[in-house]
C-alpha cells in the first residue's frame, strides 16, 4: 500500500467568534486513498468545508495536522487544487485566460500552455467558448471553465465544495456524470463535500458522515455498486437509506440550534 | 429608425425650445444685449473667437497653423495641456499609492489619517498657497489640478483593492499564484471598476480646477479668456468660451466613457 493522499490526524479547528470560542472540527481522523472519491456530507454548519480548506491549506488547523500528498497542508498549493461553489472565475478573464491562469502561475510557456488548454476545454465540452467572459455563460457552463481551470495544472488532489449546489438538476446529473468520467480517466484523487445525500452516493467510493457542532466524523459509509450507477435501483437505495438515517439526525440538531439561536 | 427620429426629436425638444425662448426675450428687449446677448450673438462671437484674426498669408506659414490661429484655438489648448499634464500627475500619483494603501494595510493605517484631514479642503481653497509657492502662469495650475484628480483616484483605488472578493484571492494562491502575480492580474484588474470610476470623476474636478486656476494665476485659457471678457463687458464672448468650455468637458467625458467601457468589457452591466 502506498501513502494515502490526504492524511489527518486530530483535525481541530476553532474560531474565535463574537461569544467566545466555536469550534468547528474537532478530532478529525481521515485518510483518503490515491485514486480513491470520497464525499464529505453533513447538514451546513458541520465544518465540512472548515476540512476541505484544512487540506486545501486556507485554514490552519487549531490542533493536529493534515498531510497531502506527503506534505503537511500548511498553505495552498497547486498540487491540491479547488473548486469551489461560486466558481470563483476571474470575470476579467476569457475562458481561455481563466483555464490558462495556474499554467502561467507554474512558468509553462505560452505555447505549450496554449495546448493544455485547449485539450481540456474540449474534454469540458467547451471549444469554441475560449474568448467568452464568463459573465456571458451559464451557471452550468461556468462551473465546467472552474473544473478545467483546476485540471489543467494537473493536481494530484481534487478539492470540490458543494460544486453543483447552485445548478438545477439536470445540469448538475451531468455534470456529475463529466465529474465521473473524468476521475475515471485521470485517476485523481477526489474530496467532494456535497449536503446532497443522493449526489454523494451516486458519485463517491466513501461516503464521510459528519456530526453537526463540533464537525466530528460521525460514520464512513463505503459505497460498494459498480458506476454507473442507477439511482433508482433497490442497491443504491439501501446505502442511501443508511446515509439518510445517520445525516438526517444531524439535520435535526443542526435545525434544534437554529431554533434556539432565534 | 422611426423610434430613433422619434427619441432625437424628444431629446432636442426642450434644449430648442429654451433657445427660442432665450431668442424672444432678446428680440423683445426684456435684456440690455450687455447683460444677456441673443443666440445669434453669441453664436457670431463664437465664430469670431474660432476664426484667425488676420488674412491668410502663405508666407507666414501652411494654411492649416493659420486655421487653427483663431484665439479658442490656443485657449482651448492651452486649458486642455494643462488639464492633462495635471491630471497624469494626480493620478499616476494617486493610483499606485492607493494600491498600497489597498494592499498593505500597514501603510493604510500610516497614511489614510493624513489624507483624511487633507482631502475635505477643495483644491481651490490652495490657489494662494499655490501662487506663493509656485508664481504665476502654469506650475500652480499643475499643482491646482493635480491635487484636484489626486483624491478621487486615491479613495476610488483604496475602495477598489479593499473590495477585491476574497474568493478570487484564494482561488489565485489556490492556482499557485505568488503575491506579485495576486497584485497584478487579480487585485489590480478587480479593483479596475472602481480605479476608472475614479478617473472620471477626477478629471471633471480637474477640469472645473483649470477654469478657476486660470481666472486667478494663469493669464491664459478658457478660464482667463471669459473673466478677460468680463473687464470689456463682452458678455457675448464670455458665453462663446462657456459654451466652448462645456463642449470640451462634453469630449473628454465622453472620451473618458469609451475608455471605460472598452477596458470593461468583462464588467456585468456596464455601458458605453
Amino acid at each position: 500500500m502506498s501513502a494515502p493522499a490526504i492524511h489527518a490526524r486530530g483535525v481541530r479547528v476553532a474560531y474565535s467568534g463574537g461569544e467566545g470560542e466555536v469550534l468547528a472540527l474537532d478530532g478529525i481522523d481521515l485518510d483518503v486513498a490515491r485514486g480513491e472519491f470520497v464525499c464529505l456530507l453533513g447538514p451546513s454548519g458541520c465544518g465540512k468545508s472548515t476540512f476541505l480548506n484544512a487540506v486545501a491549506g486556507f485554514v490552519r488547523p487549531t490542533a493536529g495536522s493534515v498531510f497531502a500528498s506527503g506534505r503537511e497542508a500548511l498553505s495552498p498549493g497547486p498540487d491540491r487544487a479547488m473548486v469551489f461553489q461560486e466558481y470563483a472565475l476571474f470575470p476579467w478573464m476569457t475562458v481561455e485566460e481563466n483555464v490558462a491562469f495556474g499554467l502561467a502561475t507554474k512558468g509553462v510557456p505560452r505555447e505549450a500552455a496554449g495546448r493544455v488548454v485547449s485539450e481540456w476545454l474540449e474534454k469540458l465540452h467547451l471549444a469554441g467558448f475560449g474568448g467568452r467572459y464568463p459573465k456571458d455563460l451559464s451557471g452550468g457552463m461556468r462551473q465546467r471553465v472552474a473544473i478545467a481551470r483546476v485540471l489543467a495544472i494537473d493536481p494530484e488532489i481534487l478539492l470540490l465544495d458543494e460544486p453543483f449546489g447552485a445548478l438545477d438538476a439536470l445540469t448538475r446529473r451531468n455534470l456529475q456524470d463529466e465529474l465521473l468520467r473524468i476521475w475515471a480517466g485521470t485517476g485523481k484523487t477526489v474530496l467532494f463535500v456535497t449536503h446532497g445525500i443522493e449526489e454523494s452516493v451516486y458519485l463517491a467510493d466513501r461516503v464521510v458522515v459528519m456530526t453537526y457542532r463540533p464537525g466530528t466524523v460521525k460514520e464512513v459509509v463505503p459505497v460498494a455498486l459498480p458506476r454507473p450507477r442507477d439511482p433508482s435501483s433497490p442497491e443504491f437505495n439501501a446505502v442511501a437509506r443508511r446515509v439518510s438515517e445517520l445525516v438526517m439526525v444531524e439535520q435535526a440538531r443542526q435545525e434544534e440550534d437554529e431554533l434556539r439561536e432565534a | 429608425m422611426r423610434r430613433h427620429l422619434a427619441s432625437l426629436l424628444r431629446a432636442l425638444a426642450v434644449p430648442l425650445a429654451a433657445l427660442l425662448a432665450w431668442d424672444l426675450a432678446c428680440r423683445a428687449g426684456l435684456f440690455s444685449p450687455l447683460i444677456l446677448p441673443s443666440p445669434g450673438q453669441v453664436l457670431r462671437r463664437l465664430v469670431a473667437y474660432g476664426s484667425p484674426l488676420i488674412p491668410y498669408d502663405p508666407a507666414q506659414g501652411s494654411y492649416l497653423a493659420w486655421l487653427a490661429s483663431g484665439e479658442l484655438w490656443a485657449d482651448a489648448a492651452g486649458s486642455l495641456y494643462r488639464v492633462v499634464l495635471g491630471f497624469v500627475l494626480g493620478a499616476g500619483l494617486a493610483l499606485p499609492l492607493g494600491l498600497l494603501m489597498g494592499a498593505k494595510s500597514v501603510v493604510y493605517e500610516l497614511l489614510n489619517p493624513l489624507l483624511q484631514v487633507l482631502r475635505p479642503i477643495p483644491p481651490i481653497a490652495f490657489i494662494p498657497l499655490a501662487i506663493l509657492w509656485f508664481g504665476l502662469g502654469n506650475p500652480p495650475a499643475f499643482f491646482l489640478i493635480a491635487l484636484g484628480a489626486f483624491f478621487p483616484v486615491l479613495v476610488n483605488t483604496v475602495t477598489g483593492v479593499r473590495n477585491v472578493d476574497e474568493i478570487y484571492l484564494r482561488a489565485a494562491r489556490n492556482l499557485g499564484a505568488n503575491e506579485i502575480t495576486v497584485f497584478r492580474r487579480v487585485m489590480l484588474p478587480g479593483a479596475m471598476p472602481y480605479v476608472l470610476a475614479g478617473m472620471r470623476v477626477g478629471i471633471g474636478i480637474a477640469f472645473i480646477v483649470v477654469i478657476v486656476a486660470e481666472m486667478t494665476a494663469v493669464n491664459h485659457g478658457l478660464g482667463y479668456r471669459i473673466l478677460e471678457a468680463r473687464e470689456y463687458f463682452w458678455s457675448d464672448k464670455i458665453i462663446a468660451g462657456m459654451i466652448s468650455i462645456g463642449l470640451i468637458g462634453l469630449a473628454i467625458d465622453g472620451l473618458m466613457g469609451r475608455v471605460n467601457a472598452r477596458l470593461l468589457r468583462w464588467h456585468r452591466g456596464i455601458e458605453g
